[in-house]
């Protein structure tokens, strides 16, 4: 049976070995790469990243944008830090506060965004500066050392290697997978990405859904400011500059579409891991800022060409991945 | 003039099996066949947009292969598909001549691009329509006669008719049969790909039955029966088209009063019954899409009311989530922009409508209750495919059509408002169609149902109304209706008051 849609198993399976060669070429590249302390290492860097990215990929898959995500993570980080040190808030309303605040700049986005008909674009744009202004002003442009108070959440986990923040950030992952996938939610993001006009005619009405994604991605830019938060120690008020080129960049790696209609999570995943190993290895090899960045932008435009490449061959090229992996269901007479 | 011998084409199925064909200069040649029998994949070949695996053509002569669109065209061979091509935001003259936009130096010469679109606007009966309009604004009908005319600006030899006539009325029928005749005093060689039986006795010389990829036989057209035809399309006879019935009740279904929606739709008012179907004719642009429009939420409305069955208050719909609540579906016109989800399978694309009755506790879907209501509404209404999971964009139009209609059907509504629902659908497929409506009806379901084929309309309705500039203009009960009463009543709202006939 021919659908024209690669398998979703075969994907998964192709970043994984993407993401392993990746790691192995570093390893012959540089010595002391292929260690389980670089695995770990790469682990705790992430999970902002990761849950950005969540969240990212939901709004690409309704065929918006967030650009704000970067600065809300610093505006509720900064709000964190200030709840903490200068109000002595308990723990659980500092984080409380901290995420209804970037759920809320996540919400101005979606209600500008769909009730005034301003293309998520802009909205968002205008977004980053102000969440940007806004938590320099709550922190006064400066720097607030939080001590230990957060500190538990970025620490590696004694058997394991690998932090807190990166376990949840891997559930929030395959939460996001789940209700993108099998929720009624889900289905109505995709369905709006691939053809908001014929949802609307079929009786749905798509506004609460797409204000609900952006206030979804807020919620997860907030939870990216947790960890950011704790991994440094401190409230930084330019916590996540141009954060949201790099969720880009690792959802497009992941395969998702900026048109919309399609998307996953899960391939967002593989593809903060993609830019965390290649980043990682570049500064290993002692590549210089610069050069990181021309390649991984070089990267980036790769990874779309390559899976606009696939989609066309329908999938074709993975097809040995998928007869390895399992049979093809068989066609209805 | 035109010889292909032997051709051959498969996707994941044989779709063209040995198939041969020939163009005489200056003859229509007629080609019909269900959906799938591998009608639009010859043309598409021919026309340069793809190869076949095998088999050879001739030309004039010569081998022909063309490898893309400009090959074709530069040839001389020049088709104009069932799907519109029609750029939205570029003016209709900018339209016809994208290619060949008149210039000096990079720069467009605007007056003369519009001499030359109102030259090839005239060959296609559209002289009083300006160049300069924006091509989003015309009705379908329209857009189709401007590709038309971009075809016929280009020196064909050959032209293909995929279709041409689905979105257009009647006098824009004859206008384009015209054309047609005199392309063919001008040698120039027709292939017609049409379903339309009425049409192809009128226009056609010869016409050439397709079936699974094969020619079954070539008839002239004037010695072969559309019953004939038929039955050599699909294998076997279909059963005859009953007339409607009279199994309307007297309980309203659904009442608009004084419904105007922008300037299309100016204080309309009617009535259908449960157990009733009622048509609505009229021309392109004379309202009938945009009244659907209005009373399912689509479009706003600047007054009227909807009354659904017998409630005397009036419903309050603003959207059509509004509508679909009060009981009312709605099978759009343009399937591919209104209707489906391309890239979706055809479980998702089916269980749109009612995705709450698929869920299991917390939100979370269940796949194989949506799989099982797809499988049973897919059987009821013969859609064919390979299994609930293909990608709906594979399916043929008729099957792409049916699945919007299951959407509806699985909603369970009491007002059912259907806009072409038959357009660019083989024979077998409508007759389902048809037996669907009358089915619905019987149910006790309110059904409206907006049409250009009158003879469709006729045999179908209970009542018909005819719309003329954005009013209603007639009512007709079955025996008082005619295709000259119908069409006389669609141009009555267009007559200046002193050429009405009394």
């Amino acid at each position: 049976m021919r659908t024209g849609k690669p398998s979703q198993f075969g994907e998964y399976a192709a970043m994984l070995l993407i993401w392993l060669g990746l790691f192995l070429v570093f390893g012959l590249l540089t010595d002391k790469f292929l260690t389980w302390r670089t695995v770990n290492a790469l682990a705790n860097r992430v999970p902002a990243l990761v849950v950005v990215s969540a969240g990212m990929t939901l709004v690409l898959v309704i065929g918006g944008i967030d650009l704000s995500v970067g600065s809300v993570l610093g505006l509720s980080g900064a709000v964190l830090g200030v709840a903490l040190k200068d109000w002595h808030w308990p723990f659980f309303g500092c984080i409380l506060i901290c995420l209804a605040v970037a759920t809320v700049a996540g919400l101005v986005n979606g209600l500008i965004s769909v009730r005034l008909a301003v293309p998520s674009f802009i909205v968002t744009l205008g977004m980053l500066e102000v969440a940007r202004g806004l938590a320099y002003l709550t922190t006064h442009s400066q720097t607030k050392y939080l001590g230990e108070s957060l500190e538990s959440l970025a620490q590696p986990l004694r058997y394991l290697g690998c932090s807190p923040a990166f376990l949840i950030s891997i559930l929030v992952v395959a939460a996001t997978q789940l209700v993108l996938t099998r929720s009624v939610f889900g289905r109505y993001l995709v369905a709006i990405g691939t053809n908001e006009q014929a949802v609307r005619l079929a009786g749905i009405n798509p506004r609460v859904a797409k204000m609900g994604v952006f206030a979804l991605s807020g919620l997860l830019s907030g939870a990216g400011a947790i960890f950011y938060t704790s991994r440094l120690g401190s409230s930084d008020p330019n916590a996540g500059v141009g954060l949201e080129l790099s969720a880009i960049a690792a959802v497009v790696i992941g395969g998702t579409s900026l048109m919309g209609g399609r998307g996953s999570a899960v391939s967002s995943f593989f593809g903060v891991l993609i830019i965390a190993t290649l980043e990682s290895g570049l500064a290993q090899m002692g590549a210089s800022e610069p050069v990181k960045r021309v390649v991984t932008g070089a990267v980036i435009v790769l990874a779309v060409v390559v899976d606009a490449w696939r989609h066309h061959l329908a999938g074709a090229r993975f097809a040995f991945v998928t007869r390895l992996l399992g049979p093809k269901p068989t066609p209805r007479s | 003039m035109l010889l292909v011998k032997g051709l051959q084409k498969s996707y994941s199925v044989p779709v063209l099996s040995d198939f041969s064909f020939e163009l005489v200069a200056g003859e229509v040649h007629a080609l019909v066949g269900s959906n799938g029998a591998g009608k639009s994949t010859f043309a598409r070949i021919l026309s340069g947009l793809t190869q076949a695996d095998t088999g050879e053509i001739e030309f004039q002569g010569k081998p022909y292969a063309p490898r893309s669109k400009r090959d074709a065209e530069h040839a001389g061979i020049i088709m104009v598909m069932q799907e519109l091509n029609v750029i939205g935001t570029l003016t209709v003259a900018e339209n016809i001549f994208l290619s060949r936009l008149p210039q000096t130096a990079g720069f467009v010469r605007f007056a003369q691009l519009r001499k030359m679109a109102r030259e090839a606007l005239s060959r296609v009966g559209l002289e009083d329509l300006d160049p300069t309009t924006p091509a989003r604004q015309l009705g379908v009908g329209q857009q189709q006669l401007v590709e038309i005319a971009g075809a016929l600006a280009q020196n064909c030899r050959v032209l293909i008719l995929d279709e041409p006539t689905a979105a257009l009325t009647d006098p824009e029928i004859d206008r384009l049969f015209d054309n047609i005749r005199r392309l063919q005093a001008q040698g120039v060689g027709i292939i017609y790909v049409s379903h339309r039986m009425d049409e192809i006795r009128r226009i056609a010389t010869r016409v050439t039955v397709l079936r699974d990829g094969r020619r079954v036989a070539t008839h002239p057209a004037q010695e072969v029966t559309p019953a004939a035809l038929v039955r050599e399309m699909v294998g076997h006879d279909l059963p005859e088209r009953k007339s409607g019935t009279a199994r309307a009740t007297q309980q309203v279904g659904l009442r608009v009063s004084h419904l105007s929606s922008s300037d299309r739709v100016r204080d309309v008012s009617f009535e259908v019954r449960r157990g009733e179907i009622l048509g609505l004719a009229g021309l392109i642009g004379a309202g009938r899409t945009e009244t659907l429009r209005a009373i399912f939420g689509a479009d706003r409305k600047t007054t009227g009311e909807i009354f659904v069955g017998d409630s005397s208050r009036a419903a309050k719909i603003r959207e059509p989530s509004d509508a679909v609540r009060c009981g009312i579906g709605m099978v759009p016109e343009d399937r591919k922009i209104d209707g489906l989800l391309l890239a979706q399978s055809i479980r998702v694309n089916t269980t749109l409508a009612t995705l709450s009755e698929h869920v299991k506790g917390g939100g979370w879907l269940n796949f194989r209750s949506e799989t099982s209501t797809t499988n049973i509404l897919g059987e009821r209404l013969g859609v064919r495919c390979a299994s609930p999971e293909q990608v709906i964009s594979e399916l043929s139009g008729g099957n792409q059509q049916k699945v919007v209609i299951a959407r509806w059907l699985a909603r369970n509504c009491s007002v059912l408002l259907f806009d072409e629902p038959t357009r660019g659908i083989d024979v077998a497929a409508k007759d389902t169609i048809y037996q669907l409506l009358r089915d619905l009806a019987t149910e006790g379901k309110a059904v409206l149902v907006v049409s250009s084929e009158l003879t469709e309309l006729m045999a179908l309705c209970d009542r018909i109304l005819v719309m003329s500039a954005g009013s209603i203009a007639a009512e007709f009960l079955p025996g008082e209706w005619s295709q000259e009463k119908i069409t006389h009543a669609a141009f009555s709202g267009y007559l200046d008051r002193s050429e009405a006939q009394p």
